[in-house]
């Protein structure tokens, strides 16, 4: 409003904007600049955080003698966090599209009942779900781990891609349906690259979400070799004296992914905080 | 669309079935892994459920255990308070950073990212980072404070209940506000410019213009914000069991965490079945609150 702000203002406004950014980015900063000391300085306080002597990769070296190697349990969040993305991005968009644009029974039904389940907390059915798990030989396997992520993704996902098919005249696909395109044609060739920044979206959250997930993994994941990387950092820390060098280590490595792709796509994970509040 | 009633030959029947199909692999997933076992988790909680052998029907009986369970009623209690102080302390950061943010411009772009940068970072990564800062002999607090002269003697927060219950609510501000700060700068951009321009023609001064214009026309936007931030907390789980394993003495139980040892530590599926409709009650409510709360006919609905 004030549109005449006096460079005073100004000045003390990034001072102020500057100081606060430096306080949320230095928990992170820390552990990465501590992670690069050699291990016997892990046990000393970060005061300062940064290497003063040498500067190592050892302490990320020593990650691998953790639980069945670090670097396998990070292949098993990978596939779990990959298989997440696919599935849900593939099942999203079937879905958001038949939501969108096809009539049938029990249509507006079905679209409540997956959108509802965002209503209750998955915490409060682990027991079935581990049961149903067992049932199925899914249980203590990344596959069943995989499914009850996406299940968990559904409603978020299913919304965001009704909504972008929605946005989407209706003209386009009727001129291509005119020109003979099959309902799987008009979908992939002409839909898909109209509807991709919604599906952009809905991969990020399904990523953070699988990559994060801490809960249902320390549930359905008995044997260590099948171990997320959240899994198998918490229980090596929590048993015996603690290595610092590699808490530091293993949890830059967890968070890059994670900040990565926010700086990269941040514009559609924004657009997908604020979805709902705007709807 | 018009059922005018042309095409009303196969084709429609077909683009039926299509739709049918497109939404089916969506249904079987939450049928199969959300539905059925929400239902299962009430039948389940009728009964004497041991992890192996024959579960047997018991009526009532794990309610009436549940409502003598004293573990139980003091970990909600605990989650209670911890929701109630982190939705406070949340939002006492959130609104200022909001304001902040809410204009546009480069520089305040990247502010709006760096505050936003910890709610990507998952919860288990933020809780060993603060399980390290919180380490007497290693960790940053204590050292931090040793140095600069806040304090004269180590004191180890891992031991006293409040040590914990701050460092851990310290921890999720830094981690989650970023979150609330961005709904609430939606909430405050989506109020039209030309209200508050008028309200300050008619001589309304920067406070009033928030307190009496902006405040009440983003309503939605606070009820939402503040409904995420208050269920986030009832669930809270990672973070205690992380950083203090429920300690020191099980002073830091929360509720899933209590469900959590029930059913999977001692393996009373029934009982934590019980357990689980308690929170599902009671998180219902909220939502059915916030649904309430959200309900359209109101001059900010967009």
């Amino acid at each position: 409003m004030s549109r005449r702000t006096s460079p005073f203002a100004a000045l003390a406004r990034h001072m102020i904007g500057i100081m606060l950014a430096i306080t949320f980015i230095a928990p992170l900063a820390w552990a990465f600049l501590s992670s690069l000391k050699p291990a016997a300085e892990a046990r000393q306080p970060p005061l300062p955080p940064w290497p003063t002597g040498t500067v190592t990769i050892e302490n990320y070296v020593a990650l691998d003698g953790y639980g069945a190697g670090f670097w396998s349990h990070a292949g098993n969040s990978i596939i779990v966090s990959l298989a997440t993305v696919i599935l849900t991005v593939v099942i999203s968009v079937l879905a958001g599209y038949g939501f969108s644009r096809f009539k049938f029974p029990f249509k507006g039904l079905c679209f409540i009942l997956i959108i509802s389940t965002i209503m209750i907390p998955f915490q409060s059915i682990l027991t079935p779900l581990f049961l149903i798990l067992s049932k199925m030989g899914l249980q203590n396997s990344l596959a069943g781990l995989v499914l009850i992520y996406v299940t968990l993704q559904m409603p978020f996902s299913i919304f965001m891609m009704r909504n972008a098919f929605d946005s989407v005249p209706l003209e386009i696909e009727e001129a291509a349906r005119v020109e003979g395109a099959s309902v799987m044609t008009v979908l992939v060739r002409v839909m898909l690259p109209l509807v991709a920044p919604g599906i952009v979206t809905v991969a990020i959250f399904a990523f953070l979400a699988a990559w994060n997930e801490f809960l249902a993994a320390l549930i359905f994941l008995t044997d260590q070799d099948k171990y997320t990387l959240p899994i198998v950092a918490v229980r090596s820390g929590r048993y015996g004296t603690v290595d610092w060098g590699a808490v530091q280590s293993g949890v830059t490595v967890m968070m890059i992914p994670c900040v990565l792709l926010f700086l990269l796509l941040q514009r559609y994970y924004v657009r997908g905080l604020t979805a709902g509040a705007v709807k | 669309m018009s059922r005018t009633g042309r095409k009303r030959r196969g084709s429609q029947a077909r683009r039926q079935i299509a739709g049918l199909l497109f939404v089916l692999p969506a249904m079987a997933l939450v049928t199969v892994f959300f539905l059925i076992p929400l239902g299962m988790t009430v039948w389940m909680s009728f009964h004497d459920w041991p992890l192996m052998g024959a579960a047997e029907w018991s009526e009532l009986h794990n309610y009436e255990l549940l409502l003598k369970d004293r573990r139980f009623w003091g970990a909600m209690e605990f989650t209670f308070w911890y929701t109630i102080i982190a939705a406070v302390a949340i939002f006492g950061v959130a609104f200022p950073l909001a304001l902040f943010v809410e204009r546009p411009g480069r520089a305040t772009s990247i502010y709006r990212t760096a505050f936003f940068l910890p709610v990507v970072v998952g919860f288990s990564s933020a809780s060993l980072l603060w399980a390290w800062f919180m380490n007497v002999d290693s960790g940053l607090f204590i050292p931090a404070a040793l140095e600069l002269g806040i304090i004269d003697k180590p004191v180890n927060l891992l031991a006293s209940t409040d040590g914990v219950f701050w460092s851990i609510i310290v921890m999720v501000v830094w981690k989650t506000v970023g979150f609330s700060m961005i709904l609430l700068m939606t909430g405050l951009q989506s109020v039209p410019s030309e209200i508050v321009e008028a309200a300050h023609m008619d001589g309304a001064n920067r406070f009033q213009r928030f307190w009496r214009i902006k405040l009440p026309l983003m309503r939605r936007t606070l009820a939402l914000a503040l409904i995420l931030s208050v269920a986030g907390s009832m669930l809270a789980f990672d973070q205690f069991y992380s950083i203090s394993n429920c300690g020191p003495r099980n002073s830091t139980l929360t509720a899933v965490y209590w469900i959590f040892t029930q059913s999977f530590v001692s393996f009373k599926l029934g009982y934590g079945a019980a357990l689980s409709m308690v929170l599902l009650v009671i998180l219902v409510s909220i939502s059915a609150l916030q649904l309430w709360l959200l309900r359209t006919p109101s001059e900010d609905a967009k």
